[in-house]
């Protein structure tokens, strides 16, 4: 088992509760939609397992890492090593460019294939884009950049925020079904917060996050 | 009040306030000076000189002279000296100060000047013989006193005479013995009123050439007035018979002290006791923010003498370091003629 | 309407106080540091004139004899010719170790003094009979009296506060007595009202020499570039202050766009924002200006002290070291800060009433700058080019301190430029993906770090460059001072006779005795003081020479030839070759030029025969005795001795230069405390600007820290960047500094104070203002830093946060 969530409580700091003994579990190589409403806490608990966070109650295991037994810098060692993350934001690096961008997580993680990156540049139309910086790309190519500085360390898992929340619809459609060949054939497993039946429908599985817990 | 002012309360010693010690501080004490007394013998030309052990003295010379426009015309030339103490001393250090006051009286004005030195360093002083009185470029010089020449200038006027003594000195008081008050304050006090004068007075308006009569007085003591006593005036009238009157009233807290002489034409003096003239305001004229009496009546009953005094002009005030009025006056009456005024304390 | 607009704008203030903090603090450091300049000119300036005044100086006409002293018979036949003037004797005395000026007034004839008033009117008036006769009095300041009623010998002293510092006011026949000079007048003033008919000047002393009021050389005229140097000083603090108001007043307008646009739409007009703007700039100028008032006032009497030692030592000029307050000082400063934060604030104004009502909020287009930096640098270099050419081909002193402005605004113009093409190499070579992203972040983060960076160049070169001046100063002043100072032993006698006496015993038991004789001359380029030397080795050997011809002392001492000193050759242009003319009848060949440190006037050389022929009556008082260094001590104690002399009248050499050296460094102290505070001005900036970044900061490191970095690590490489910047910003200040100190050295302080100084350069120095740099940016950097060490990971998902 990749990732297993168990019984995994978290508060606001205000105390108010997000989530309430959410237990889930993700094999190698499964795809799973996060659904749920606005404020469930599917953000939050995607920011656990991508050990951005600390939890209160319950434990995560990541590749057989449980995460409550990691400090800071073993949390930042797991994020550059095992999980990439692709976010609503797409947050690239601004004073970096598209190449840099593309290769940054792969060397931090020190696993960097030119081979794989020049790739999946190609893949996913960035080639000519290489040189230039995120503010001078559209919404749709930047988040490729970030779809592809995600897969280049070939992470075991993906986690991915609305990844299309930002894009216009034929946008949406490209990058989601290049994430998702990318993810089949580099046989990472995805866990995927959305909002849209549809993007959740093209999953493995679908889990629904609601008052807390998972329906 | 500035430094020259504060110097000449310092030459005249003067300690304290004007009125209750007697004008320009003559009312002090003669700690260290020596003191007038009566059967001095005067020796000259010494006594032309400087008498450094008393406290004051002074050369004091007024002219009424005529224009050859006509215009009457006066002028003073006074050199004063005050010793800080009894000695003399060469250099910077001297405590001997000098002082001039010159001044040309026009019908319509009065110029003035005045200069300060102190003596030690050959700025200003007196020699005896030959005679020369001076303190900066002003001078009365000539082998004596019975010749003289005399000039003095200022930033609108100057002067340059020659007198010619037509007559004797003469003595007043006793032998020159002048008392001052009734406390028996006294001076030694000498004149020479016989002077013939010629020469020119250089105004803003032009030079005139002028003569007419010049009158010098010497003075010299430590302590001349009274404590009471506030101020003086003084009179020399010359008239056109030939005799001349010198008169003077010290006005004091405890009355007033009179003295005069009466001089004939060939020099022979007579001293006239205290009450024998009577002085008498007519009228005063607002000069310099006071009221002062510009027109006097001088009554002498033994000589049958009343005389009315007027100011050539009203405006012959001296504002200089200690101020006073000094000008040529007019006399008419029983006796008519010429002569100057001295006011001070007003 | 207004209520609620200016609510909604000061509630930025409330949220954020820290940068109000800055705001005002940036406010009151420009307007302290530059009012305390100011207030120290105008103490001074005022000081001078409160001498003139006390001292009725500057009012009247002078005469002065070239030569030497006016003999006492020359005043009285003045006098006796209608010249209405006084006498005046003056000169120096050493009392317990320093040097006051005695001014001896003929008090019969001066004018009205302050001082004299003052007495005269005070509950115990002396008796004036004391005033003029022996003993005599003398007045002084009080903190002077104090120190002369400690002394044995003098005449009784009386206290007025309206005597110059330094100065002894007595009646010349006292100062004659003090000053030993009987008989003797320095000068005579004309006095206003002369009567008619006086012969003119060439008739009666045709050797005097009328000065008019206007011509005469004063505290004022000889300190003038010493204030103006101050005042550029002031006026660079003000400056980098200045750089904080802008920094900070520029983030919070950003910070308030959305505000702003949301008032706009709310239907406030931009005009109505404008005002409230405006008036809320006004109130904060007024209270950092006051602030700064306060720091300045303070500041100023800090300093008041040394300045005033610097100036009395330099140019004896008479300055107190009391502080007091004009109103006017205050307006002025109040003034300066309101026109300054609207100055450093026009930019961001004029963005904002540009702003268009719709503007997206989104990133910064940074990376536009590059054009931006590109055509600033080219102004700069232009100003750079223009500094140059002015500094070249026009004369003065206002003319330097322009090159100088120019090169330092150009300079700071292309930094960012320069810092730019820097990182972009840096990041090519960069190998690790942190280290590539450390080289482009620093890069991205240039624009909003450059004013700061800027500040911090100008602080530094200057530091270099005022440094470099100061030690080469310092250096060149010793070695001058080693040459200049060769004697073992300096004798002074007390008068020409004890002088021939000391000259006589000393000759059997000495190696030389070489007389010191000088007399002041008032040459047509003001006081001119001329020396005489008798023929020795010691002056062929040491004599510090600048510039010579052949042969130059054979034709000194044959009475051929003059050497004049750095000074005089470069005010009047005369080199080696051309001819001096010293008074009528007297002109010499310029066989040579010496420098001469820390004296404003001018001076010359010639043998001792021709000085007694151009103007006799110097003193044969002073003597330098040339001996075995070891019996120094021994010939010190025997002259004392035999002669009864008083310890300062027999000073050895290494007393006398650790005397020059002391006053020569308290010249400096002002200086380098204005140094110090503009650096520490420029270290704030930094920290400011760090500040204001900080929430830009966020978005582009949570990226990096979701990426798989710590927040320690992120810490340490924020330390880092900021280090780097300033390290690379003091690299670039190096140069900077090295051109200012050369145009400190060759241009200003030719122009300043008429020598020109060789440059040394002092790497020590800068390795320590280099690490002092990375000290201050470590500082700078550490408080954002550990604010990101310890922020909250919710705080940096928020970055992440979606917007639904």
């Amino acid at each position: 088992m990749l990732l297993n969530i168990d019984k995994v409580q978290k508060s606001y700091p205000g105390g108010r509760p997000v989530l309430r003994d959410v237990s889930l579990t993700l094999d190698q190589g499964q795809t799973l939609a996060l659904t749920g409403e606005s404020g469930s806490g599917k953000s939050t608990l995607l920011n656990l397992a991508a050990a951005l966070d600390s939890f209160d109650g319950g434990e995560i295991t990541l590749d057989g890492t449980a995460l409550s037994s990691l400090d800071d810098g073993g949390r930042a060692a797991l994020r550059r090593q095992s999980v990439s993350l692709v976010f609503q934001q797409f947050n690239l690096i601004p004073s970096l460019t598209v190449a840099q961008n593309l290769s940054f997580h792969a060397r931090l993680a020190n696993r960097e294939d030119t081979n794989w990156t020049a790739q999946l540049a190609e893949r996913l139309g960035l080639s000519d884009l290489l040189t230039r910086y995120p503010e001078n790309l559209s919404g749709g190519q930047q988040q490729r950049v970030a779809i592809g500085r995600a897969m280049a360390p070939r992470p075991k898992l993906l986690l991915a925020d609305e990844p299309t929340g930002n894009l216009d619809e034929t946008a949406s459609a490209t990058v989601l079904d290049l994430m998702l060949s990318l993810v089949v054939e580099t046989g990472a497993a995805l866990l995927l917060v959305t909002h849209s039946p549809d993007i959740a429908a093209r999953l493995d599985r679908r889990a629904h996050l609601t008052g807390g817990h998972i329906a | 009040m500035n430094v020259k002012a504060w110097l000449f309360i310092l030459i005249l010693l003067l300690p304290s306030a004007l009125q209750a010690q007697g004008y320009a501080g003559l009312g002090g004490s003669a700690d260290g000076f020596d003191i007038p007394k009566p059967g001095y013998q005067f020796e000259f030309p010494r006594d032309h000189g400087p008498h450094p052990s008393f406290r004051i003295e002074w050369w004091y010379l007024t002219a009424n002279l005529t224009g050859e426009d006509g215009r009457d015309y006066g002028i003073q030339w006074t050199l004063f000296r005050s010793a800080l103490k009894p000695t003399e001393a060469e250099g910077w250090q001297s405590p001997q100060l000098w002082l001039g006051h010159a001044a040309v009286t026009t019908e319509e004005t009065h110029y003035f000047a005045e200069r300060l030195s102190r003596g030690g360093i050959g700025q200003a002083g007196v020699a005896a013989e030959p005679f020369e009185a001076w303190i900066d470029e002003w001078h009365m010089r000539g082998p004596n006193p019975s010749a003289l020449s005399l000039s003095a200038s200022g930033d609108e006027f100057s002067y340059d005479l020659s007198l010619t003594a037509q007559g004797p000195l003469v003595f007043h008081g006793e032998d020159g013995y002048s008392i001052k008050s009734t406390d028996g304050q006294a001076s030694y006090y000498y004149s020479q009123p016989f002077y013939d004068v010629e020469g020119v007075l250089r105004l803003p308006d032009g030079d005139v050439a002028v003569t007419g009569k010049g009158w010098l007085d010497r003075e010299w003591s430590s302590q001349p007035l009274a404590e009471d006593q506030g101020g003086w005036d003084w009179f020399s009238l010359s008239f056109d018979d030939g005799n001349k009157l010198m008169a003077f009233r010290l006005r004091g807290g405890r009355g007033d002290f009179t003295a005069a002489t009466w001089i004939t034409p060939d020099g022979t003096a007579t001293p006239l006791p205290d009450g024998s003239v009577s002085f008498a305001p007519l009228d005063t004229a607002r000069v310099a923010g006071r009221d002062v009496p510009v027109q006097w009546r001088v009554t002498l009953p033994d000589r049958d003498l009343e005389v009315d005094v007027s100011a050539i002009t009203p405006d012959a005030w001296m504002a200089t370091r200690f101020e006073y009025w000094e000008g040529p006056v007019t006399v008419s009456g029983s006796h008519s003629g010429r002569g100057y005024l001295e006011m001070t304390g007003y | 309407m207004t209520g609620p607009v200016i609510q909604a704008l000061l509630s930025h203030w409330r949220r954020h106080w820290l940068q109000l903090a800055t705001l005002l603090i940036g406010i009151a450091l420009a307007t302290g540091l530059w009012s305390a300049v100011q207030a120290i000119n105008a103490e001074a300036r005022a000081s001078y004139q409160r001498a003139n005044d006390q001292l009725a100086l500057g009012l009247f006409d002078e005469l002065r004899d070239p030569t030497g002293p006016i003999p006492i018979e020359r005043y009285v036949a003045l006098r006796r010719a209608g010249w209405q003037v006084a006498a005046v004797l003056e000169g120096p005395l050493r009392i317990s170790g320093r040097t006051v000026q005695v001014m001896g007034v003929d008090m019969v004839a001066y004018p009205a003094l302050p001082a004299v008033t003052q007495i005269e009117q005070s509950e115990t008036p002396p008796d004036p009979a004391d005033m003029l006769t022996a003993p005599g009095r003398l007045l002084a300041a009080p903190d002077l009296a104090q120190v002369l009623r400690g002394q044995s010998g003098l005449p009784p002293i009386l206290t007025s506060t309206a005597v110059p510092p330094d100065l002894i006011l007595t009646d010349i026949g006292v100062a004659e007595t003090l000053l030993d000079s009987p008989g003797q007048i320095s000068r005579l003033m004309v006095l206003p009202d002369q009567p008619l008919g006086v012969p003119p000047l060439s008739k009666i002393a045709p050797e005097l020499e009328r000065i008019s009021a206007s011509a005469q050389l004063d505290a004022a005229s000889l300190t003038d570039s010493f204030h103006l140097n101050l005042t550029a000083f002031g006026l660079l603090s003000f400056a980098v202050g200045l750089f904080i108001v802008h920094g900070t007043v520029g983030l919070a307008f950003a910070q308030r766009k959305a505000m702003i646009r949301t008032l706009r739409a709310l239907g406030v007009s931009m005009r109505r924002l404008i005002w409230v703007i405006m008036a809320e700039l006004t109130a904060l100028a007024l209270i950092g200006g006051t602030l700064g008032l306060i720091l300045g006032f303070l500041l100023a009497g800090a300093l008041l002290p040394d300045v005033a030692a610097t100036l009395r030592g330099l140019y004896g000029a008479p300055v107190d070291g009391q502080m007091s307050l004009q109103p006017q000082w205050a307006l002025a400063g109040l003034a300066m800060a309101l026109a300054g934060t609207l100055l450093a604030s026009g930019h961001a104004l004029y963005r904002l009433a540009r702003m268009p009502l719709l503007a997206g909020a989104g990133v910064q287009a940074w990376r536009g700058a590059a054009t931006g930096q590109r055509n600033t640098g080219l102004i700069g270099l232009i100003l750079i080019a223009g500094g140059f050419a002015i500094g070249f081909t026009v004369d003065g002193l206002v003319a330097g301190f322009v090159m100088v402005g120019g090169i330092l605004t150009g300079a700071a113009l292309t930094l960012p430029y320069l810092l730019s093409l820097a990182l972009s190499a840096f990041q090519r070579r960069a190998r690790g993906p942190v280290a590539q992203w450390i080289w482009a972040d620093m890069q991205a983060q240039l624009p909003g770090l450059s004013l700061a960076l800027m500040a911090l160049l100008l602080a530094l070169a200057a530091n270099i460059g005022v440094g470099t001046m100061v030690s080469s100063f310092r250096l060149t002043f010793v070695g001058w001072l080693d040459q200049r100072l060769t004697s073992e032993v300096y004798v002074t006698a007390t008068d020409n006779q004890q002088g021939q006496q000391i000259a006589q015993w000393l000759e059997p038991q000495v190696d030389a005795v070489l007389p010191i004789r000088s007399i002041e001359l008032s040459h047509e380029t003001g006081p001119l003081f001329l020396y005489g030397i008798v023929d020795h080795q010691t002056y062929r050997d040491h004599w510090p020479l600048i510039a010579s011809s052949d042969d130059v002392w054979d034709r000194v001492l044959m009475g051929e030839a003059v050497l004049i000193n750095e000074q005089l050759a470069r005010r009047v242009g005369l080199w080696p070759g051309d001819t001096l003319t010293l008074n009528a009848g007297h002109a010499l060949t310029v066989a040579g030029v010496y420098s001469d440190y820390g004296n404003p006037t001018g001076q010359a050389i010639v043998s001792m025969p021709q000085l007694d022929q151009i103007a006799p009556g110097a003193d044969t008082r002073r003597f330098g005795i040339r001996l075995a260094p070891e019996r120094a001590t021994e010939i010190t104690q025997a002259l004392r001795d035999q002669f009864d002399l008083p310890r300062r009248a027999v000073v050895q050499q290494a007393a006398m230069k650790a005397q020059s050296l002391a006053i020569f460094d308290k010249t400096f102290v002002v200086t380098s405390a204005l140094n110090v505070l503009t650096l520490g001005v420029a270290g704030f900036a930094i920290l400011t600007s760090l500040l204001t970044l900080w929430t830009q900061r966020l978005p582009q490191v949570a990226p990096v820290w979701a990426l798989g970095l710590t927040r320690a690590q992120l810490a340490q490489l924020e330390v880092l960047r900021s280090v780097l910047l300033a390290a690379l910003t003091a690299v670039l200040a190096l140069p900077l500094g090295l051109v200012l100190a050369w145009a400190l050295l060759a241009v200003i302080n030719v122009q300043a104070f008429g020598w020109r100084l060789p440059m040394f350069l002092f790497p020590a120095d800068w390795v320590y203002l280099f690490v002092l740099t990375l000290l201050a940016a470590f500082a700078a950097a550490a408080l954002p830093a550990l604010r990101l060490m310890r922020l909250p990971p919710a705080d940096l998902l928020k970055v992440f946060a979606n917007e639904r």
